[in-house]
């Protein structure tokens, strides 16, 4: 009996969003008359935060504080269109177009604001703080709840603004396979440390040690909970999961959790990662999409720490603990 | 990198939803109920291939609470496919078997009941009469002469334009294979896994007193969803309303539209609710999974460690229906052969139809086991040419500026820059010219 250690790395591009057939979202904005400003979607959250951040993007392009930023979604005879959440294309397509209704929206509450000011809506800067200043004059400045107030009963003006964002489609070339199937690419490393049990076949994952390149991080805190959520699929993609563990055979499908096994807080290794940004050419203030990525690097990073540590390369996941046994066998009847 | 100067983008303010997740007081689609509810269960296939020569509901009618059942006859337009909102086809989907099944689980006939525990019951008490055919699993198998034809069409694989694969064609692999100092080979194979949500798949489609249909749904694609169940059930669009938005967890596994057509079906007919929510089970054994894929590599590779030519053959094991597979193929088409600069490859990726569960979008959508071939691969390589693993990735990296084999342009590309903050972390040092790499070096090196 012994315990091997071995070391993985794999490196991974992976694109944002889609084209399938034009790959819209769209978003309404609109300001109540004491300043909140609601954005209006049919965007869905699956657990992952879209709409916090979807709320910051908003806030951001606005010029208010995230505080007075609501997101209403996903009401079909509200909310307009958006293609689904899916494909690691919300915070790109969605953000986009809340960009877009910002902007409009912002124009008004500035163009309110210089009224009001008795300034140029050139002279006007926002800060993120709920004041509309004039620059260089710290002391002239309006409440955004103010600034609606004024436009909704005194100038009779609609602070809102109307945002889409649309990947065109790209027909492909059945030829030569030519085309262009997505709006940016996020990367990641990882470099995964293993410990295999060569009596039981069990692998023990230590660490999990990845860099990733996503445009810009949104919410950090959001960023990391992908990360670790995805790094803890990949590594039970890598060692566990199959719902036909004898593919391509059907049988021994789970029908639960107690069979279908999933790795649990004791088998969670160190997960460690840093964070590069450098901005997309078309993302919202250079978003890329996270969401898939984080789960694919770990797979086969484990699956080369693995070959690392028992010297066979196994090319079938999961790779359980019968395949590293049965791998080992047949290794040392080869070498006997 | 970062020149603008940003307010709250960049923070990580708290979640808004957060306390109500850990709490459990949001509210998913299975807790919402209404008093005069029905519930619907599905009676399914329990075997992978068979002709549907019966189903006797006699037994089903007595168990107590037992309000109707539909099948096939019932639903308006019972042959769909999903992709059909954006020209893919052609159907070859029933909402409910018509008279064949091809997958176990496959959904035969609807039950609504009073209880959930009186469709379960009446659900058990259906018998079919079925006449099982040999059925096929292996995707190559699948492909052969003599297998089981599952589609109308008379093949086993999805056509693209006329092709019975996705096909990428660049340079010229075999000129390249005759200069390389090696051929590098091998299989790679992935098995179908389940999206294990929280929350299972789900909905509750509401008769509203203006004729309408409310439908709460956990859906990934809220209008992507309601076309087509308009579609499915051939009523104008104007008539459904569907709200969701808060989903526990997708991993891709609601981006289908399974259950939301047959529940407002129910809904319609019985004018009362109806919900329709998977158990643990179905979820696992009925709804979509990942794919499976099998993945042939054949590279040539130079002394140096630069790989001058991919040939790529892989099969998506798409189970037995479209659902969103032949997407997953197109985007595998485009990723497989990696971040790296190869001159020459040549892909050829099949979406192959067998008597499984039908596959489709699953986190990763085609380039998760496209990522693992690659890596491993690259592992392989590294150790025919006697390179440490980071030097064969850094000799062949990407870089923007460069021609991806589907003829794209690299933009955003940071491949180099990721690995070398890696090794950093892991306290690898580079050698300086991998150190001082960089994805804006152009064409030079």
């Amino acid at each position: 009996m012994a315990k091997k250690r071995g070391v993985g790395i794999a490196a991974v591009n992976y694109p944002t969003g889609m084209n399938l057939g034009g790959d819209p979202s769209q978003a309404l904005i609109h300001a109540t008359t004491t300043g909140n400003f609601v954005i209006t979607l049919s965007s869905t959250d699956l657990g992952q935060g879209l709409k916090t951040v979807i709320a910051q993007i908003g806030a951001e392009a606005l010029g208010v504080p995230f505080e007075n930023v609501m997101i209403d979604t996903a009401d079909t005879d509200t909310g307009p269109h958006c293609m689904g959440t899916f494909a690691s294309r919300a915070t790109h397509r969605v953000g986009n177009a809340v960009i877009q209704a910002a902007q409009e929206a912002r124009k008004v509450m500035i163009e309110v604001a210089a009224e009001e000011l008795e300034a140029n809506p050139e002279d006007l800067v926002t800060e993120g703080d709920g004041f509309i200043k004039v620059k260089g004059s710290p002391d002239r400045k309006i409440h955004i709840v103010d600034v609606a107030l004024a436009a909704h009963f005194k100038y009779g003006r609609t602070i809102s603004g109307r945002g889409m964002y649309m990947k065109p489609k790209s027909e492909v070339d059945p030829e030569t396979g030519k085309m262009d199937p997505d709006s940016t690419e996020a990367h990641a490393c990882t470099v995964a440390e293993v410990e295999v049990d060569t009596e039981t076949g069990e692998v023990t994952v230590l660490s999990l040690k990845s860099a990733y390149e996503i445009g810009r991080q949104v919410n950090p805190t959001l960023v990391e909970g992908q990360i670790r959520g995805g790094s803890v699929m990949g590594m039970a993609h890598a060692l566990y999961e199959s719902i036909q563990p004898y593919y391509p055979l059907v049988e021994h499908m789970p029908s639960g959790f107690s069979e279908y096994v999933l790795p649990g807080p004791m088998e969670l290794p160190e997960i460690e990662s840093v964070v590069l940004e450098y901005p997309s050419v078309n993302g919202p203030f250079g978003v890329k999409g996270i969401g898939e990525m984080t789960a694919n690097s770990p797979i086969p990073a484990i699956a080369i720490a693995i070959a690392n540590a028992i010297g066979v390369r196994i090319t079938e996941i999961p790779i359980t603990p019968e395949k590293i046994l049965r791998a080992l066998e047949e290794k040392g009847s080869k070498e006997g | 990198m970062l020149a603008e100067k940003l307010h709250v983008v960049g923070q990580s303010v708290a979640r808004r939803d957060g306390l109500g997740h850990v709490t459990g007081k949001t509210v998913y689609v299975d807790d919402i109920n209404f008093k005069d509810m029905l519930h619907l269960k599905m009676v399914r296939s329990p075997v992978p291939h068979a002709m549907v020569k019966g189903i006797d509901f006699t037994r089903a009618e007595r168990v107590p609470g037992y309000v109707r059942a539909f099948t096939h006859k019932d639903v308006p337009k019972n042959i769909y496919t999903i992709l059909c909102l954006i020209g893919v086809g052609p159907d070859e989907e029933p909402v409910l078997a018509v008279d064949r099944v091809l997958y176990q689980g496959e959904p035969i006939a609807a039950i609504v009941a009073e209880t959930e525990e009186a469709a379960i019951e009446a659900v058990s008490k259906v018998n079919l009469e079925l006449e099982e055919l040999p059925a096929v699993f292996d995707v190559e198998e699948a492909l052969q002469p003599g297998a089981p034809i599952l589609k109308p069409w008379g093949a086993n694989y999805f056509i693209y334009e006329g092709h019975h694969c996705r096909r990428v064609r660049f340079g010229d692999v075999e000129k390249a294979f005759q200069e390389a100092d090696f051929i590098v080979e091998d299989k790679y194979q992935t098995t179908p896994i389940e999206h294990a949500p929280t929350e299972t798949t789900g909905c509750v489609a509401r008769p509203e007193p203006d004729g309408r249909i409310t439908v709460y749904t956990n859906t990934q694609a809220l209008f992507f969803t309601l076309d087509n169940t308009a579609l499915i059930l051939q009523i104008p669009f104007q008539k459904l309303h569907f709200v969701g938005g808060t989903v526990g967890g997708g991993f891709g596994g609601k981006v289908d539209v399974i259950v939301e057509p047959i529940a407002t079906l129910a809904a319609m007919r019985t004018n009362r609710p109806v919900k329709y929510v998977f158990s643990r089970q179905e979820e696992m054994q009925c709804s979509s999974s990942r794919a499976a894929w099998r993945m042939y590599f054949k590279d040539g590779v130079m002394k140096d460690g630069r790989i001058i030519a991919r040939q790529i053959t892989s099969y998506s094991d798409s189970g037995a229906y479209n659902r969103h597979s032949p997407y997953a193929v197109t985007k595998h088409a485009a990723n497989v052969a990696g971040p790296y600069r190869i001159p020459n490859v040549w892909i050829d990726a099949y979406c192959v139809y067998t008597n499984r569960q039908p596959a489709s979008a699953m986190r990763g959508f085609g380039v998760t086991p496209a990522s693992f071939a690659i890596e491993m691969q690259m592992d392989k390589i590294a150790q025919v040419v006697s390179l440490d693993p980071w030097a064969i990735r850094f000799i062949n990296a990407y870089r923007n500026g460069d021609m991806k084999p589907h003829r794209k342009i690299v933009e955003d590309a940071t491949l180099i820059e990721v690995m070398q903050a890696a090794a950093k972390m892991v306290g690898h040092e580079l050698p300086e010219k991998f150190s001082r790499m960089s994805s804006w070096d152009g064409k030079e090196n």
